[in-house]
Order: structure tokens, then sequence, then C-alpha cells
């Protein structure tokens, strides 16, 4: 079992004035291929929760494993929790440092000591893998344009290769074509490259057509989890915390209720129009 | 890191008393001319003299001691320092040895004297940070600079800097975390290795800093120009500052202490 | 009829005109704007929007036409001061816009830069933090604020100067939900209370469906135009153009395509669909 989280607390500030229980006694198993939808509000202790999978927050208390280590024992360095867990920050373009797009997509590998010579195979293979054209390699990143950064970022944690690869709010800020992409460029990863995805988001759309499981956070804990079908069933706790369900599930809880003989347990537009010729079909 | 968001050592603490409601130039001439009174003094009694001015500053402000004790903290390995070479390294009547290591009485005093003077010094202007916030501070100064404009200082602008200085600098430590964050993600180290290695690790750190700074001061200034901004002339003011009775006699309490001090001691 | 309070004329803009790098952002571009209007401009990132955005405050000046705001011309260098006491610009990034300590004191900026008397400062700020809801956060600093206060801090800070027109540039790109909806909800207010005219720029859907009227930009033109429920309905020209269209609004359009002709084509809520099907019995 890649990730798992035994009664996790975290207190930031702890012992002074501002302290604050983020967490509170969490506990998750993350299975390997699997592709994570990670939902809360602003606050809800998602991004504290998954800094601490690669080890850069240390538990108030419980444990993290990884492969059954505890990632914080002399078992394992961090260096190696981190190669394998792979960590994308919301705004990843504001990170970015490197002379050329190719020194920046290169420092993770060369710190993972990914010899010299196959450095160059590894970067075009991340570069390709976001759909970044080759040429760009010698170019400044900083004459890139806002979308094209967040490739480069992304593609410098991909090139590491991580078997885990997690994601804070990857679309933050971008327009819907930039979205797009990046979400199936996550979609690749998590069905070619068999990745394991762990996606952080505020957005139930983009999330519950991509996900395999749904873990909620209210208040520094896991409130809700299970398949997107299971988890969308809570509608209106959903909305009472702030989140919402996808439009599609809405209406055809609207129209069950209007006394319509629909399966109310799908949330995209093609299924929902499934379910709506049926009904123009009876007339 | 998370420590750099708890700088206390001289930082402001809101209040209501006497010392806190002074017109902050006030407060700016009284501790300049407290420090020329340290200068002028070399008496342990003169010394003695001026912490009761601190101390009757400190009581009007209610602050707890233990700010300003924190504000001596750091000086603790300066502090020692300081007695050491002082103690050891002055020639006189030896009082005490150790070995080769000789303390002398002239040394003792010395030191003691360096020791007093720095940590008056530095209680004295935390006095000053500590009760006037720094929107006042930056406002005195400006006030206080702006006679010297006829002698080309640039007193706005420069207020204008501190105030927007001051306003990042959380964010920017914000930022700076969360860039470390980011690169330690890719297996950045910035603990171990030499002191050229260590260095040498911060670049991923301060160049993503530096881009970001200058990007936040274009959008900045296009920000002020959309609202009206054109330098500092007819502008007007949010916040008067106002001096009133009280200040004039604080002024004249401490310019008098100061006068009589230095001469009788 | 009065004069629309902004008016662009056959307005082209290319940066770096006249060298290698020319690119030209903005083509023969004619659009009027009435003062109290709300008018949200659409489009992907690179079709121009913030580029027109820009001309409307005079920080651009267009390289072919020319814009007019408030009669003024915004070539017009020496009066470029009066245009910016009529038309506010708030900007994407919350952070960069505030340069004060605490909220209070940024607001007040703008009125200080106009040379106002100081008790009419004090009563601008008061109105303007209470217009956006952030009077109890007034002496807080911008680093203890989230996003979504952080703009409406920018917001009231515009409104203290009491332009006739605000000009939102993308405001909510970088916000949470929550964070979206109090900003969508100010400028709402602004607009409907106070008769603000409001310029939005933005690429999402869910915010330019609450303007009086939508622009859609796309390369540098406008190409669509018109009240929302008829620019929405446009889903395959929108879908083309990588613009979103409310999800109802996608599948009515399905529906039609697959020969379902009861279903109309100007479908907006979730509520109408249900309307239009239950009515369909």
């Amino acid at each position: 079992m890649p990730i798992r989280v035994e009664g996790l607390s975290y207190i930031y500030n702890a012992g002074q004035p501002m302290e604050k229980l983020a967490l509170n006694n969490v506990s998750l198993a993350i299975e390997d291929g699997e592709f994570i939808g990670l939902i809360g509000h602003t606050g809800s202790g998602k991004s504290t929760l998954v800094q601490h999978f690669n080890g850069l927050l240390k538990p108030t208390k419980g444990r993290i494993y990884l492969d059954g280590v505890d990632i914080h024992s002399k078992e394992i360095t961090l260096r190696s929790v981190r190669q394998q867990v792979g960590m994308v920050f919301q705004y990843p373009e504001y990170q970015l440092f490197g002379e050329t797009v190719f020194e920046d997509v290169a420092f993770g590998p060369k710190n993972m000591g990914v010899p010299e010579h196959q450095l160059a195979e590894r970067v075009e293979w991340a570069l390709n893998l976001v759909g970044l054209d080759i040429g760009l390699k010698d170019r400044s990143p900083f004459e890139l344009s806002g979308g094209q950064k967040r490739k480069v970022a992304i593609a410098g944690v991909i090139a590491m290769q991580p078997r885990i690869l997690i994601l804070d709010e990857p679309t933050a800020g971008l327009d819907p074509k930039g979205r797009d992409e990046v979400l199936s460029l996550v979609s690749r990863l998590h069905q070619e490259e068999k990745t394991t995805i762990i996606l952080v988001s505020h957005s139930m759309e983009d999330i519950a057509r991509l996900a395999t499981r749904l873990v909620v956070m209210a208040n520094g804990e896991i409130v809700l989890e299970g398949t997107p079908e299971a988890v969308f069933q809570h509608a209106d706790y959903l909305e009472r915390i702030g989140l919402g369900v996808p439009q599609m599930k809405k209406l055809l809880q609207a129209l069950q209720e209007q006394g319509f003989d629909v399966h109310p347990d799908h949330y995209t537009i093609e299924a929902a129009e499934g379910e709506i010729v049926k009904i123009l079909e009876t007339k | 890191m998370a420590m750099m968001r708890n700088i206390t050592i001289g930082q402001y603490i809101p209040g209501e008393s006497v010392i806190h409601r002074l017109d902050p130039r006030t407060k700016i001439i009284a501790t300049f001319l407290y420090i020329v009174l340290l200068f002028l003094v070399n008496t342990f009694s003169g010394y003695a003299c001026s912490a009761l001015l601190i101390l009757l500053a400190v009581a009007l402000s209610r602050l707890p001691i233990k700010y300003i004790l924190r504000g001596i903290r750091p000086l603790a390995f300066i502090i020692i320092l300081t007695l050491s070479l002082h103690f050891f390294m002055t020639e006189g009547h030896v009082i005490f040895q150790v070995g080769f290591l000789k303390v002398t009485q002239e040394g003792v005093v010395r030191g003691l004297m360096m020791v007093s003077r720095l940590v008056l010094l530095v209680v004295g202007t935390s006095i000053l940070t500590l009760t006037t916030s720094p929107i006042l501070l930056t406002d005195g100064i400006e006030s206080l600079l702006k006679p010297l404009k006829g002698l080309g200082v640039p007193a706005h602008e420069l207020a204008m800097m501190m105030t927007i200085a001051l306003r990042f600098i959380p964010t920017l430590i914000e930022e700076t975390e969360k860039i470390m964050k980011a690169q330690m993600a890719r297996g950045a180290d910035f603990e171990s290795g030499n002191i050229f290695q260590r260095a040498k690790s911060l670049i991923p750190i301060l160049i993503p800093l530096f881009i970001n700074a200058f990007r936040r001061a274009d959008d900045l200034a296009v920000a002020m120009e959309a609202r009206g901004y054109r330098g500092g002339e007819g502008r007007t003011r949010f916040r008067v500052l106002r001096f009133t009775y009280k200040d004039a006699v604080a002024l004249i309490f401490v310019a008098v202490f100061v006068v009589v001090v230095s001469i009788y001691f | 009829m009065a004069e629309a309070l902004i008016k662009f004329t056959d307005v082209s803009f290319s940066y770096s005109a006249d060298s290698p790098q020319e690119f030209e952002a903005l083509t023969g571009i004619n659009l009027e704007i009435e003062a109290g209007e709300f008018v949200a401009v659409l489009g992907h990132n690179g079709s121009g929007k913030s580029t027109l955005a820009k001309h409307i405050n005079a920080l651009l000046v267009p390289t072919a036409g020319n814009v007019v705001v408030a009669g003024i011309d915004t070539r017009d260098f020496d009066r470029v001061w009066e245009i910016r006491q009529n038309v506010g610009m708030v900007f994407q990034n919350p952070d960069n816009q505030l340069v004060a300590t605490t909220v209070e004191e940024d607001v007040a900026f703008g009125p200080e830069n106009l040379g106002i008397p100081t008790p009419e400062i004090h009563r601008r700020v008061d109105e303007a933090l209470e217009l956006v809801g952030m009077n109890e956060f007034r002496l807080r600093s911008p680093h203890q604020l989230s996003g979504g206060q952080k703009q409406r801090v920018a917001i009231a800070g515009m409104i203290a100067m009491r332009p006739r027109c605000i000009v939102l540039d993308e405001p909510t790109a970088m916000l949470d939900p929550v964070g979206r909806q109090e900003v969508m909800d100010t400028v709402l207010k602004l607009n409907r209370q106070e008769g603000i005219t409001i310029v939005l720029i933005t690429h999402a859907m869910e915010e330019a469906i609450l303007a009086d009227r939508i622009v859609v930009m796309e390369e540098g033109r406008v190409v669509l135009t018109g009240v929302p429920r008829a620019v929405f309905s446009q889903v395959e020209t929108l879908t083309q153009l990588r613009l979103d269209v409310p999800q109802v609004t996608a599948l009515a359009n399905r529906l039609r395509q697959r020969g379902y002709d009861q279903i109309p084509n100007n479908i907006l809520t979730i509520e109408e669909m249900v309307n239009v099907l239950c009515q369909l019995e």
C-alpha cells in the first residue's frame, strides 16, 4: 500500500497565541493506480494534509507510511520519499528559476541522482508529456506565456518520475482552454504512465469526471469518502458545507423530484443526456 | 522558518498608554536625544540616571517587562564577547587569574560600562518601536524630514518606500516559505554542505523571489497610477499628526534631563 | 439619447508598433458602453480583452482609431487624470494593488492622491468600506486578509474616488469559490444599487451571465455581442472559441442536435430545463 496515514493531527504555531488545529486525527489509505480527488473549502486542511505525504510538514501526532515504512524513521530518507511522491504546488510557475527551460526541468531529476547523460532524455520525455515543444528547452522560462510556464513547472516535477503525484489546484487561474489542457495531461499521466494521482481542488466538476475516489474534508477532518456516485448522494450536506454538486446531478435530482423516472446518479453531460432522452422518448 | 513570522524584537505592541499616545515625532526626537546622552555620559552614575529615565518610560508605557527583556536576549552573545574582550584584554591591576587569562579591575569597569551603554541603547530604541506603529513611525519620519526637502531630501518618496516595504514584508516571508517548500519537494537541500554549497542552494529561492518582486513592483506601479498617484505634490493625508501639550511637556522634560545629566555626570 | 460614457471607434492597437516584434492585439474595435450598464467582456487568454480594458482608463492609447471616455479623448495627455477619476480599475492580483499597511489607509490612498481634504477623506473611506462590507476589517493588515477580502478592499479603494465606471480585469481569476462569490456580489451591488457602470473582463461564464450585455472577443476582434441569453445559445461558436457555456445550455444544445426541437435553444439554468421538460407533458 503506497500511502497510509494513521491518526494524523497537525497544529500550526503550536504553543503560541495563534495556535490552530489544522488536522484532527485524519486516517487515510491510498492504493496504487488510484485517482483521488481531495475536496474541501479553503481552510479545510487539504493542503496541510498533502504536505505531510512528502514530509514537508511533520505530524504533531500520528504517522505517515510509504510502503509500510514510517517516512520520518531512519529507514528511509526524505529525499527518497520526495522522489516517489512528487508535488506540484499552486501557481507553480512562480517557482521557476532556471536560466533555460532545460535547466529548470532538470533540477528535480538531478537532485534525485539521475546521472548527467540521462538528464537530456528525462527532460525531453517530461516536456513531451506536458505538450511543450522540445525546441523551447534552450529558451528562458521567463519568456514564455503563463500557460507554458505552468507546463514547464509541472514538467519539472514529472521529470523525477514519481510513483505518486500530488497536484494542488493545478488549474487555478487558467482559462477554460488552459484548464482542459492541464486536466487532460493529468488524465494521461494516470492512464498511460499509471501514476497514482492526488488532485486537490475546489471544483466539483473538474474532479468528478476524473477521480476514482473522492475524499471530502471540512474543518481539518475527512467528512466523506468514496466513489463520486456515493459521495454525491449527500448533495444536501455538500451544499451545506459550501461545496456544490455537479450541475448535471442537480438537474437529474430536480427532475426526479418532479416525478420523472431518471437515475440521479450521473454527473456528466453525456450521461444526463441519456437519461433525458429516455424521458423525451416516452412522449 | 516559522520563527520568522514571530519577530517580536522591537515589534509594535498596541496599547493606550501615555507613551503610546505621544506624537511619533516626539518619541523619535526623544530617542535621539537619549542616544546622544548615552554617548556623552561616562560614569556609572550617569548610566544609572539614564536607566532611571528608561524605567520611567517603561512604567508609563505599561509594557510587560518580558517584551523589553526579549529585545536583550539576542544581544547575549555580543554582551559576553564584549565583557570577555574587556575583562581579559585590558592592561591594569589584576584582580583574578585563570591560567594565563588575567582579569583586570580596569577591564571589569570598562566592560561593564560598554555593556551598560549597549543595553540601555537597545532598550531605549525598543521603547520607540514597541510603542509606535510602523505607519506612525514612517509618518513621523516623513514629517521630520520634510523641512529638508529644500536640501534635496526626498521625504515623501522615502516614506512611500518604507510604507510599501513594511506592507510587503509579511507577504514576502510567506512567499519565501512557499518557494522553499516547492524546491524541497524537488529534492533541494538547504541544510547540508559547506558554506559555498549552501549559498548556491539558495539560488532556486532567490531568483524566483527577485523575479516575483519585480513583477509585483510593476503591477503595483500600474495600480497606483490607476488610483491617481503622481508623486507627493498636492497629496493630502488620511492621518494627520498633531502635537499636543503632552508632547511639549515630554520633550522639554527629556531635553532638560539630558542636559542636566550630561553636565553633572 | 445621451452620449455613451465610453466609446471605441475603429480602435486598433499594436504592441511594439513599427518594430519586428509588432503584435496587433486589437483590430477594428467598435464599442459603446452606456452609463449604468454592466458589460462583460468574455474571451480566453490572449483574445485581447485585457488590452481592451487598459484602453478604457488610458493606461494604453490606440495606435489607430480613438477612445472617448466621458467626452474626453484618451490621447489627451493633460486630461488623463480626469479620465482616471471617472474610470477606476481593479486588477487580477489581489496582493499587488494594496500599498498601505492597513485596510483603511489603503482605501484612503486614492482620495489622498486627489488632494481631498482630510475630513472628506475619512467620510469617503467609511462609505466605501461600508459598501463592500469590510468595515470590521479596517485596522487589519493586507496579509491577514483572504483573496476575496483583498479584492473588496481594492474595490473600496476605487469607490472612494467616486468614479462613474469601474473596470475589473479578471478580478476573480486568482480567488477560491467563496472569494469569487464575495467579489461578484459586491460588483452587482455597485451596479444595481449605486448605478456605477461596470466593465467586467473575464473568462468565467458564471460571471458573464450576470451582465446586462456580453461582448465576446477572439484574436483582437469582437466576434459576438448581445444579452447573455442570446450569446450563450451560440453553443458551437463558444465551444470553438474554447469558452465554457453553462452545462445545462450545452445539454440543451446536444438534445436539439439529436432532433429534439421541443427543447428551446436559450436555456441557461436548471430550473428552466426542468420547467421545459415538465411542460412537455
